[in-house]
């Protein structure tokens, strides 16, 4: 990966709506960025370095070799860049949960706009708003028109903004997986465009413990037991979800006994993450009794989008919760919160 | 006031061994049932992965039905139990979505019993109607406010930057 000498290649690195996360994980790299600072010039990464937004709307189309964009996207604005990098970038990556399945922001689709304004600017207890104002996407101040974007009502994939090359899973996305991804962007050696660059095994492939024919009578919280060291931890009945994620953080919430909770984003072939484990924990609850598993399903399982959905939601078939559109009838109370 | 009323679209899968021959013995002895009922035929209603009813749901259904043989006569076994399972899971898991759960029925229904699955098309049909549309793709229906503000961001940036976009 020595750039000297070769044509450097340009390479972008942008945030919409994330945690910084995914920043924190590319300087996981630790002293191998320099790698990357020898075969690519950084052309824009706000989070880092100081550019302007005007400087990359004033390049040529396509002249950005790479993007990788984390984040989903839930404004205007971020819309607005999600297209600015596809149009100037030659691969545009999604680059960790968010971008690519919508993750921890997507939640927010179990609610619309005003419900999430209500909750963030009058209701929560630590805000004094007694005018009641929320943002508004234009505000007139002494004759001057103030903007802010407009704050959409469902929370955006990237690829459901933008055509995408290529996904690289994971919240974040492990530093050893950046860097392969690196290797293969810098010597052409990608996959089918379209395809997640990673692995296609599951968790439970990198999870060391050891598997026996699972039966479950009852799930339990994480906080209800402390797990045996080298039993598979669905077996024991904790919700863990690495049957159906991909592989490719090394299985590190198991070992440590702890659930995994998908956020390396369903395997190849899953189309939705939720229905797959629904499938999988089907099959595997002991019992035949349609009460009693209910009770199994709604005593183990209080939050099941929170359980099943928790990176993928924006991701999933059916997207987000219900919101009351003209025409349709209203949900019946108390539905959202199951 | 004179409305439409509003047909719901019903989609039923229903396994090859005893709850499709139910609707075919209904056919057969010209049972009538609702016409809101699409069937898709599958192997067992344990074939009846949850992406299937989510699809269904995402592409316009208003309610499905999953049909199978009765408990403990399933032709492979036991596979109806976990179609019950599974039912009870998407049933938690959609009404957290705020889609209720009228609009996700399991019958059984053997072979000989055309009448009785005929009656289930009818009275799902009947709840779902009560419910009304779901139209689920209208959850996320852009509007033209959205486009436009996305279209003014380069003039913004460029006002305050003092460029030109």
């Amino acid at each position: 990966m020595s750039g000297n000498g070769e044509q450097k290649g340009k390479l972008a690195l942008y945030w919409a709506a994330s945690c910084g996360g995914c920043e924190i994980a590319v300087l996981g790299l630790a002293e191998r960025i320099l790698d990357v600072a020898a075969a690519f010039d950084v052309v824009f990464w706000p989070c880092v370095m100081d550019f302007k937004v005007h400087d990359i709307e004033a390049m040529p189309d396509g002249s950005i070799d790479v993007c990788l964009f984390n984040g989903s996207v839930r404004t205007s604005e971020q819309e607005y860049m999600a297209r600015l990098m596809r149009k100037k970038s030659e691969v545009l990556v999604a680059f960790g949960s968010c971008a690519h399945e919508g993750c921890i922001p997507g939640l927010a689709n179990l609610h619309d706009r005003d419900e999430i304004f209500r909750t963030a600017y009058l209701d929560s207890p630590s805000t004094v708003n007694p005018d009641g104002i929320v943002p508004q996407p234009e505000t007139e101040i002494d004759g001057v028109v103030l903007r802010l974007p407009i704050f959409y009502d469902t929370v955006k994939t990237l690829d459901q903004t933008v055509s995408v090359d290529y996904y690289l899973p994971g919240c974040p996305p492990e530093p050893e997986r950046i860097w392969d991804a690196v290797v293969a962007i810098k010597e052409g050696d990608l996959p089918a465009p379209g395809s997640v660059i990673g692995v296609d095994t599951t968790v439970c492939h990198e999870c060391p413990r050891t598997r026996n024919e699972k039966t479950i009578k009852e799930f339990k919280r994480t906080w209800q037991t402390i797990p045996d060291p080298e039993t598979c931890l669905l077996e024991q009945g904790l919700l863990c979800c690495g049957i159906a994620t991909r592989a490719g953080c090394g299985a590190l919430c198991p070992q440590v006994g702890s659930p995994c909770i998908g956020c390396y984003g369903p395997n190849d072939g899953v189309e939705d993450f939720g229905a797959r484990m629904m499938t999988a924990l089907a099959s595997v609850i002991d019992a035949e009794d349609p009460e009693e598993i209910d009770r199994i399903i709604r005593d183990g399982i209080p939050d099941p989008i929170g359980s099943f959905y928790r990176f993928s939601l924006p991701k999933s078939l059916l997207r987000r919760g219900r919101v009351n559109v003209a025409g349709s009838e209203p949900a019946p109370s108390g539905a959202a919160h199951g | 006031m004179i409305t439409e009323r509003f047909e719901p679209k019903i989609v039923a899968f229903l396994c090859n061994w005893c709850s499709y021959r139910a609707a075919d013995l209904a056919g057969t002895a010209r049972t009538s049932y609702a016409s809101n009922v699409r069937i898709v035929r599958v192997m067992c209603s344990g074939r009846v992965d949850p992406a299937f009813v989510l699809k269904a749901f995402g592409l316009g259904a208003d309610g499905v039905v999953i049909a199978g043989c009765h408990p403990g006569e399933c032709h492979y076994l036991e596979q109806n139990f976990k179609t019950l399972r599974r039912h009870a899971m998407l049933r938690h898991v959609l009404r957290s979505l705020g889609i209720e759960k009228q609009r996700i029925q399991l019958v059984w229904a053997s072979a000989a019993e055309g009448r009785q699955l005929a009656a289930a098309f009818d009275r799902v049909t009947e709840e779902v109607r009560q419910l009304g549309p779901l139209r689920w793709r209208a959850n996320w229906l852009e509007d033209e406010a959205q486009s436009a503000a996305v279209e003014r961001v380069a003039e913004e940036h460029a006002e305050s930057m003092e460029v030109r976009p």
